[in-house]
């Protein structure tokens, strides 16, 4: 296991790199981080100058990169603009652990990712508890009670679920909870933010501002996610073990759950494992419409202003994530179903 | 030894009572089975009929044409779905915005299942190096979450594809842009399943047989592996023409997709959720509108998979 577990590392730095490079050579050209610094005053010629030799941007993109992926401490910089190069360089790369500096905010990026990923958690993996234990609920009813009405039912509201942009059913929900409810006199929900400025960020605020998002995020998934262990469950059901615990007498609720479900949740627990790494990045369309100050709403807002380090630094930590979440993803699979070697 | 006839007697077609089903007669009788593939074939149709239809009473320039006295105008006689922010008509928005969104689908698909069936051709086809550098890169690609690479990408193409006159009408070069960033973000899960049928498909005799007459790799990647895996890439590219749909109109949502003053039905709801109480007409007919397509697609496709690909039903 330890081989193969060292094997798939070794796999994932190449895929690692073809990421890198490909992103990076894409946030080269995505706009000019110094052309909006100087917030509205047009930057002036010379200054200008100045900025780009500062921030580096005025080395070949390959320079750019290797800075970015391994720093520049072996080096000297030119950055007074007299020709000789002779400020040595301070960066450490992001292979030695320094994601680099905002262009936008000139914080450390791990700072900025930091105050973000506490906010995208809560809402993310609350938005997946209530998927999975809903999809239980829903994908297991529906197996059991195979072709009767509100298995038909539910098969419909998932295909509309499923068929749900999210934005819409983040503006509809808003539209009910909030203005519709406010206007009935009913208690209504927050629409904006993470809590009430003026209340505070206390638990209960966050909470009551975290509803309406993950009503939104949940939808789709929940949709998918329950066919899925529909589907699931039923081939367990068809197959002779459940037969025969039926046959000795065993009381139908331990066939259902112990028998069936157990190994029916392998294939599910794959799913969920693959999915986690992706909950990092942040939901961008909802934090976008509910102004959620998540990892989502960071990389939209730094993409926007070509903050390469931000948005590199967001992303790679998504795809390391994954690879990571793969290995481990297969891992517990083998744990969990020992007829499974990888040697 | 002394061979005994065979009890079983051989039919000839004249026998039978009824002639055998062609393929596409018994997949057409299971899709007739699916009602909600029915339904949304229909619907469907309805749509598209809405959106090229309503081009023979409203013309584009009225769609466009804004009259700002005439601002956030909820549903009238004259506006039946009411008017924009600056004061457009949206239902004349709605159909010339679906004819872009319908096409955009379409388009975006052509594109995806072009690259997915290449890269998933050749990685299976020939397999070794090949196979293992095209799959390293589909793997990179799936990586990072579709959402983020496509506003990367509208952010690097953007800007720089010009406007366009194609059959006497102006389209923002922002639409070619979608089409491609969509495309070039969705091929990958296509890659995998051509590949996996190719895998397969490749073993058997026929291919040897081809192989043996001299037959090109060309030729029998093109002419004899890939008819013989049409029925999921035909699945997939209907569901996927309802993930085209999706993705143009969130990235349109977003703002980085396609550019005012040509319609969406994605764009007409970027900054939607600033009017959300004071002029819901404002995003709930393009949203409707998006999600019924959505929707039918769906429908379509899973009665496709069932009338095509009955074995690969995983729902």
């Amino acid at each position: 296991m330890a081989r193969y577990i060292i094997k798939r590392l070794i796999q994932g730095i190449p895929l690692l790199f073809i990421i890198s490079v490909v992103l990076f050579a894409l946030m080269m050209s995505v706009g000019d981080p110094v052309a909006t610094m100087g917030g509205r005053r047009v930057t002036r010629a010379d200054d200008y100058e100045r900025l780009k030799r500062q921030l580096g941007l005025d080395k070949p993109i390959y320079v750019q990169y290797i800075y970015w992926l391994a720093g520049n401490t072996w080096t000297k910089t030119d950055l007074n603009g007299d020709g000789v190069a002779e400020t040595p360089g301070t960066r450490l790369g992001i292979l030695r652990g320094d994601f680099g500096t905002s262009l936008v905010d000139r914080r450390p990026v791990m700072q900025v990712i930091a105050e973000r990923i506490p906010n995208t958690l809560i809402l993310m993996l609350s938005g997946e508890l209530i998927v999975i234990l809903g999809a239980l609920i829903v994908g297991v009813y529906s197996a059991l009670r195979q072709y009767s009405a509100l298995d038909h039912v539910l098969t419909a509201f998932s295909f509309i679920g499923y068929s749900m942009p999210i934005f819409f059913i983040a503006l509809i929900s808003m539209f009910v909870f909030s203005y519709l409810f406010k206007k009935w006199g009913l208690p209504y929900l927050p629409t904006v933010g993470m809590f009430d400025p003026q209340a505070g960020k206390t638990f209960v605020q966050v909470v009551y501002h975290m509803i309406l998002p993950v009503i939104s995020m949940s939808v789709v998934s929940l949709a998918s996610y329950s066919r899925y262990i529909r589907s699931t469950m039923l081939d367990v059901l068809n197959q002779d073990y459940i037969r025969t615990a039926r046959s000795k007498g065993l009381p139908r609720r331990e066939v259902i759950f112990v028998h069936a479900l157990k190994n029916a949740s392998l294939p599910i627990a794959t799913i969920v494992g693959l999915d986690l790494p992706f909950l990092l990045g942040g939901a961008v369309v909802t934090e976008r419409i509910f102004a959620w100050p998540g990892m989502g709403r960071l990389f939209l807002d730094h993409v926007n202003r070509a903050d390469t380090p931000v948005v590199m630094g967001s992303l790679m930590l998504v795809a390391v994530a994954v690879i990571v979440f793969q290995i481990l993803t297969d891992v517990v699979y083998a744990w969990l179903d020992p007829r499974i070697r990888y040697d | 030894m002394e061979t005994t006839a065979s009890q079983i007697p051989i039919l000839t077609l004249d026998d039978l009572e009824t002639p055998p089903l062609s393929l596409g007669q018994l997949a057409w009788r299971r899709f007739k089975r699916h009602k909600p593939a029915i339904i949304g074939l229909v619907v469907l149709v309805l749509l598209v009929m809405y959106a090229l239809g309503g081009t023979l009473f409203i013309s584009e320039k009225y769609a466009n044409f804004n009259d700002t006295s005439l601002r956030l105008q909820g549903p009238s006689a004259v506006h039946p779905f009411g008017t924009d922010s600056i004061g457009r008509d949206i239902l004349a928005r709605t159909i010339y915005g679906g004819q872009i969104s319908l096409m955009i689908g379409l388009t975006a698909v052509i594109v995806e299942t072009l690259l997915g069936i290449l890269v998933g051709a050749i990685a299976g086809y020939y397999g070794g190096v090949v196979d293992s550098v095209l799959m390293r890169i589909t793997e990179a690609m799936l990586n990072i979450p579709e959402i983020f690479l496509l506003i990367v990408m509208a952010k690097y193409f953007g800007g720089k594809i010009p406007e366009v006159d194609l059959l006497g009408r102006t389209f923002s070069g922002s639409v070619i842009v979608i089409v491609l960033i969509i495309g070039l973000t969705s091929w990958m899960y296509l890659a995998r399943i051509v590949r996996a049928q190719f895998l397969s498909l490749k073993e058997n005799e026929f291919v040897l047989a081809a192989r043996a007459t001299g037959t090109s790799n060309f030729e029998i990647i093109f002419r004899h592996i890939l008819p013989n895996s049409i029925a999921p890439i035909v699945v997939s590219a209907t569901l996927g023409v309802a993930n085209a749909i999706l993705s143009e109109a969130y990235i349109s949502f977003l703002g980085l997709g396609v550019q005012p003053p040509t319609a969406t039905w994605g764009n007409m709801l970027d900054g939607a959720n600033n009017y959300l109480d004071t002029a819901p007409w404002l995003w709930f007919f393009p949203g409707i509108l998006i999600l019924l397509t959505v929707l039918s697609i769906n429908f379509l496709g899973d009665g496709l998979r069932d009338a095509l690909d009955p074995r690969s039903r995983t729902v």
